[in-house]
This record gives structure tokens, C-alpha cells and sequence, in this order.
């Protein structure tokens, strides 16, 4: 019996595509899907930052929006507007980014990104924060490195990488769900949260493992970022 | 807007010269691809030059209006995203995305595309509720003609999900069969001074004075107007418009047939 | 003796590493992190003898002195005119420096620039907290009627105007168009309705293709075609 549903080996990703410049009035922008998951992400700055008391001095405030879109649920539709959970990962992704980005030279302004999820098969938030990653270094943002996210988890004993839906489900008990994101050149952790229950050496274990794939992801972002501008001379 | 810059334009598309180098009547060329939206029950991809919009439908069972019990229901939401455009803001919907909403929604109630009695599921009881999301992810004007088209085309591509011996949705089991008896398709004409154009970018949109939407059925029937804008129209512009407007039908049917 | 791990002209992405070797010096757009030299931004490397700069291929404009620009009329207030720059810093343009005539405060100031005027103006200073002072007295300095205004990316400015004006002639000359490109990423165009089409195209074309060889000839032969 093959450990996983679509039999993925254990620490195989689904398969990633990834696009930059997709949206054409952004600063920067870019798509990141994976499996059926995909996020698309636009920076808008620097740019004015209103309310005034927001605005810092020394440099520029990164300021991420996570959204789903109304019919990119596994299930019934997302109402559009706030919820809780949103806000909360627009929260954890911003705080994902803040430690590459220097926007020094950018005083009082803010660096909007937005990112709204087409259709989502788990791992969202961490398609976000890859394509938010992506976006940024579109919009010309100067970045220490790409940042890219996926998650680990735990099925029958077995550590996995990158849950879908269908995985995410498949334990009575939720399957353990650790999303990361990384600074790759450090290997510092941006991202990090736990749903489920795991021993603390899994839980490092879990850390080891994930690595690979995140380095592997931040090349793959890299490509994406550098093939728009390959082959234009055709017409 | 600076009318200047305004009345320059308006000099070119004397000239039937636009923007982009169309002429006053011509559309830009549409893709559709159906079943782009994996999670949605239909759904569209739709492209005209610069401008991409995802429509998609999704079901629900809910309990029907109490005044028609025996009837399913149909929402259409235009969302106008942050991500899309440095115009739009997050935040309560405005007019902006309010106004095409409904009028798209008008588009389908009243051409009678959907008989709403085939989304019954037991009577007084149960429906179902199907809900339109259009959201142009690329935004480059005219919502109104592209978003009812991207709308159309979703719902063309729409399955009815399954239900459970509970009457809620089970997305593993086939539901009943769905179709469109007509195909209704928004058609906005837009006046810029004395001229008329159809299919402006966001450039064009800006500049417009006034604008009316007509959805075009097949035979020459018109099911819903919409006119908006500052600007009053003649009876010659409405007439125009009219001509125009069917004219244009033939070219959005083919795109949506491939 | 440190390696250079990129060709010249290459397209860089952010936390690749460029070079190795402490006598690499990490210029714009690159950092040191020990040993070696990792680019910061999405640019074209370059290599100038030891100095790695990195030129990016976006990034919304930041006003300096002694830039040409093109700003918006945002808001007239009593001092002056509260100026657009398609930037995250707004210029002001006090009254004495707006015209060679004096203009008296409390007058009406619509008479020379009215809200949403464009206007070429050129950059006299800018301070660290990035209020940016600018000047419309000045040869070629003035209000820009008629014509169109689009938005081109900042960074492609440089190759747009082309090695003293060289790219931007071709195509003025060969649309019998008037051409301004700001630095900071407005470009104003008037000519007949379908030379302004055509040189919109081809100003994109330059955009999409700055960082390849080849490209003065290419618009040329699209220009007469």
C-alpha cells in the first residue's frame, strides 16, 4: 500500500510552477502553483504610506494582504471580505518577509503586496509567501535572498513533505501540519507554525528534511524570476 | 482627468484611431478557457489583450426564497481586487464593483438562460444557490462586457454537484443535469464626445462620458439596458448603440463556442 | 584570487551568489556575506574590474537632483503646487519657482498650473527624509499640453533615451512625433493619432528588450516598416 494518496514518495513536492510578471499594472508580481494550489501575488511601492502615524523614518513598511478568492475553497464558497483567519496570515507572511527585505532607502513609504489564492488544495499560505517572495524581487525590492515556504507533516509515523488536501484529511485526528519558510543562504526559519501533535524529535527531524526542498524551491523561484526576460527578441 | 490629455484622444478616435491602434468598433480578440478553477463547480479564464479575468460558479443548498419555494437562485459578485489595479482599494465594495455586479446578475434573471426550477431540490425545502464570482485579476477596462462574458462562459462549463441522502452537497456524486437555454452576453457601448467605441481599455474607460449596456440574446432581443455616465445619449446614439452592440454579439459568440 | 561565478550582462536573481574572494568589491545592487558577493536585487550584473554592480530591471522611481522629470498636478495650495512623480515622494513646487513672471501669493494659481496639468520639471534637490524640491524655470521646462501621457519602467529610462538621446531620436525623427521621457518613468508623446500608436510600440519594444544586443537596429527596421 503506497504511503500516500497520489503516491508521492515522502519527500517529493507536487509538481511547482512558478511565474513572474503576471500582472501587468503591478510593480512586481508573480505566480507560484503547486498541485492544485495556486497563488498570485502583486506589489504595489514604494508608495505614499496613509495613515501618517504609520509611517517610519528610518525606512519603509512591508505590508502583506493574504486572500482567498470566493471559489478557491475545497469546499462551499469564501465569503469575500475579513475573516480572522486571514488576517492572521497576512500577519505571519509579512513577518516571513521583513527579514530579507531592506527597504532603507525608501523612508515613510510602504511596500504593499497582495496576494489572492486562485484555488487552494492545502499549503496556502505557504504559496503565498513564495509568490509574495517572488513579487518582491519583480518589483525590484532589495532582498538578502528569495525566501521560499512548504510544509511538513506527518502521515502514518512517516515524515512528508508539501500535505494536499486530501492528506490533510486523512487522520481522524488532524494530520500534523508544519508550514516553513526560510532565508536559504542561512537556512534561518521566517515561517514557522504547528497543527497537530509530534515528538520533539520529529518535529526536528522534520526540520532537517524540509530543507532540501525549500533550497530547491528558491532556485526554482530564481529561474521563474530570470525566464521572462529570456528569448523576448522573436517578433 | 486632465482634459487636455482628454480632448487629444478624443482628437485620434476622430480619426478612428484608438490607443491601441483599434478602430472605434472593434474588439480586441478573446480567449476563453474553460475549467481553469479547480475548486470551482465552473468556471473561466478569459483574456483580451492586457486585460484576464477568472470567472467562477459555486453551489450551495440553502433554503429557497419564501416566495418562490419551488425556485434555486443565482448571485453575481464582481470583485474588484487591490492586486489588480493601484485604482482599486481593499475594503467595502464601492459602486464601482456594486453597479457591474448587478448588472451582469440582471443579465441572467432576466433572459431566462437558467430556468431556476431546475435547481430545486425538494420543494420549500431545499435549493440550490449558485453564486458568480468575476474577478478581473488583470484589470484593463470594461468590466461590464468582459466580466458577463468570462460569467457566461463559466456557467457553461458548470456541474451541478451530488447530494447526500441529507441534501447537502456531496462533491463526489453527480448532480442533476445543468445547461443554458440562452446565452446572454453583455454588450457595453461607450460614448467619448460625440463618437461611440466598444471594448475600452482602462485608459479609454477614464476618458468616457457615458456608456450603455445592453445584453444581446440571439434574434435580435435585447433582455436588459444599463446606462450610465454623466453624459445624456440621443435617440441616434441609441440606435447606434443598438447596431453596434449586435454586431459585436457575433464575434463574442464565436469566441465562446471554441 | 576570487572566481567570478556569472558572465557579464547576466541576469541576476536575489541570494545568488556572484563572486568569490575578499578583493571583489559588492557595489550596488550586491552585498558581501564573507567570501563571497550575492546579488540583492532582480538586475543585470556587471562587471567594471573588481566592481560588482547590478543593474535592476525594475523598481519604482526615488527622485535625485538634477533629474528631468514629469510631474502631476496633485493639489494646489498657497505656497505652490503639490506635484505627482509616479514615486513614493511627492515634490513641491513653490510659487517663485513655477515662472519667470512673479506670481503674487493668494492669486490664482490655476492660471499656470491647474490640477491634473502635466508639467516638465527638473529636480533641484532632495533631502534625506526625501522631500524633494524641484524647479519648472528652465530651458525646455514647461507645461505639457495635448498629447499623450503613459507610464515606462524607471529603470529602462536610460535605454529608452538611448547614449545622448541616440534610441529616442530614431524614433522621433521617424514618427515626426515629439517625445519626452522623464526619468522617473512618465513619457509624454504627441503626433498623429497612429505615429503616437506606433511609437508607443515601440518604446514597450525597448522596454521588453533593453537588456539585449542588437536593439537600435531592430527598432529601426520596425520604425520603417
Amino acid at each position: 500500500m503506497t504511503l500516500r494518496p497520489d503516491g508521492r514518495k515522502p519527500h517529493e513536492t507536487r509538481e511547482i510552477t512558478a511565474e513572474a510578471g503576471v500582472i501587468k499594472q503591478a510593480d512586481g508580481s508573480a505566480k507560484f502553483k503547486i498541485g492544485n494550489t495556486e497563488a498570485v501575488a502583486a506589489v504595489y511601492g514604494p508608495q505614499e504610506l496613509h495613515p501618517r502615524h504609520l509611517q517610519n523614518p528610518k525606512k519603509g513598511i512591508l505590508r502583506c494582504s493574504y486572500n482567498m478568492l470566493p471559489f478557491s475553497g475545497d469546499g462551499s464558497r469564501v465569503r469575500p471580505g475579513f475573516s480572522r483567519r486571514s488576517e492572521e496570515i497576512s500577519h505571519v507572511t509579512t513577518k516571513a518577509l521583513e527579514p530579507v527585505v531592506d527597504l532603507t532607502e525608501y523612508p515613510n513609504s510602504v511596500v504593499d503586496v497582495f496576494i489572492e489564492l486562485t484555488q487552494t488544495d492545502a499549503g496556502s499560505r505557504c504559496a503565498g509567501i513564495c509568490a509574495a517572495s517572488m513579487a518582491l524581487a519583480d518589483a525590484g525590492i532589495t532582498m538578502k535572498d528569495m525566501v521560499p515556504a512548504i510544509s511538513v507533516g506527518k502521515l502514518n509515523d512517516t515524515l512528508v513533505i508539501d500535505l494536499d488536501g486530501e492528506e490533510e484529511h486523512l487522520d481522524e485526528n488532524e494530520t500534523p501540519d508544519i508550514p516553513v519558510a526560510m532565508i536559504p543562504r542561512s537556512e534561518e526559519i521566517t515561517l514557522l507554525q504547528l497543527d497537530g501533535i509530534v515528538t520533539q524529535q520529529e518535529l526536528l527531524d522534520g526540520m532537517s528534511l524540509v530543507k532540501e526542498s525549500l533550497h530547491e524551491i528558491a532556485d526554482l523561484q530564481r529561474k521563474a524570476l530570470k525566464k521572462q526576460y529570456e528569448g523576448v527578441v522573436q517578433e | 482627468m486632465n482634459n487636455n490629455l482628454k480632448d487629444h484622444l478624443k482628437k485620434s478616435l476622430k480619426q478612428d484611431v484608438r490607443v491601441d491602434g483599434r478602430k472605434k468598433h472593434e474588439h480586441r480578440d478573446i480567449t476563453i478557457e474553460k475549467g481553469a478553477i479547480s475548486t470551482a463547480e465552473g468556471s473561466a479564464r478569459l483574456t483580451a489583450g492586457d486585460a484576464e479575468i477568472l470567472a467562477g460558479v459555486k453551489a450551495e443548498v440553502r433554503e429557497p426564497w419564501p416566495d418562490t419555494p419551488d425556485a434555486g437562485s443565482l448571485m453575481v459578485n464582481v470583485e474588484l481586487l487591490a492586486l489588480s489595479s493601484p485604482d482599486f482599494e481593499s475594503g467595502r465594495p464601492g459602486i464601482e464593483s456594486i453597479e457591474p455586479s448587478r448588472v451582469i446578475d440582471r443579465g441572467f434573471r432576466e433572459s431566462g438562460a437558467l430556468n431556476l426550477k431546475n435547481l430545486c431540490i425538494k420543494k420549500g425545502e431545499a435549493v440550490y444557490g449558485l453564486s458568480i464570482d468575476i474577478v478581473p485579476l488583470n484589470y484593463d477596462g470594461n468590466i461590464y462586457g468582459l466580466g458577463g462574458l468570462a460569467a457566461l462562459a463559466a456557467l457553461q462549463d458548470t456541474e451541478l454537484p451530488g447530494l447526500t441522502e441529507n441534501n447537502t452537497i456531496d462533491y463526489d456524486a453527480e448532480g442533476p443535469a445543468f445547461s443554458l437555454k440562452r446565452k446572454p452576453i453583455p454588450i457595453t457601448v461607450y460614448k467619448v464626445g460625440d463618437l461611440l467605441l466598444v471594448d475600452p481599455t482602462d485608459e479609454e474607460e477614464n476618458i468616457a462620458d457615458a456608456r450603455l449596456t445592453i445584453t444581446t440574446l440571439d434574434d435580435n432581443k435585447v433582455c436588459s439596458l444599463q446606462k450610465g455616465g454623466s453624459a445624456p445619449l440621443t435617440d441616434e446614439d441609441f440606435e447606434q448603440m443598438l447596431n453596434i452592440a449586435f454586431n459585436t454579439r457575433e464575434k463574442l459568440m464565436e469566441a465562446l463556442d471554441e | 584570487m576570487g572566481q567570478v561565478l556569472v558572465e557579464d550582462k547576466e541576469i541576476v536573481a536575489p541570494g545568488q551568489v556572484i563572486a568569490t574572494g575578499m578583493d571583489c568589491i559588492p557595489g550596488k545592487g550586491t552585498y558581501r556575506d564573507n567570501e563571497e558577493i550575492i546579488a540583492s536585487t532582480l538586475s543585470i550584473m556587471t562587471v567594471d574590474g573588481n566592481v560588482f554592480k547590478g543593474i535592476p530591471m525594475n523598481g519604482r522611481y526615488v527622485p535625485q537632483e538634477g533629474d528631468r522629470v514629469i510631474g502631476r498636478v496633485k493639489d494646489i495650495l498657497m505656497s505652490g503646487w503639490k506635484i505627482d512623480l509616479n514615486s513614493a515622494y511627492d515634490a513641491m513646487l513653490p510659487l517663485k519657482n513655477a515662472s519667470f513672471d512673479y506670481i503674487e501669493r493668494g492669486s490664482d494659481l490655476t492660471k499656470y498650473f491647474a490640477l491634473e496639468d502635466y508639467l516638465s520639471v527638473k529636480i533641484t534637490g532632495v533631502t534625506s527624509q526625501k522631500l524633494v524640491d524641484i524647479t519648472a524655470k528652465g530651458k525646455g521646462l514647461r507645461k505639457l499640453d495635448e498629447g499623450r501621457i503613459i507610464k515606462v519602467n524607471p529603470q529602462k529610462v536610460p535605454r529608452l533615451i538611448g547614449t545622448r538621446g541616440s534610441m529616442i531620436s530614431i524614433i522621433k525623427k521617424a514618427l515626426d512625433c515629439n517625445i519626452f521621457i522623464g526619468q522617473n518613468g512618465y513619457a509624454w508623446i504627441r503626433g498623429e493619432p497612429e505615429d503616437e500608436v506606433k511609437a508607443i510600440k515601440a518604446i514597450r519594444k525597448i522596454e521588453r528588450e533593453a537588456h539585449t544586443a542588437g536593439l537600435t537596429e531592430r527598432i529601426s527596421e520596425m520604425l520603417e516598416a
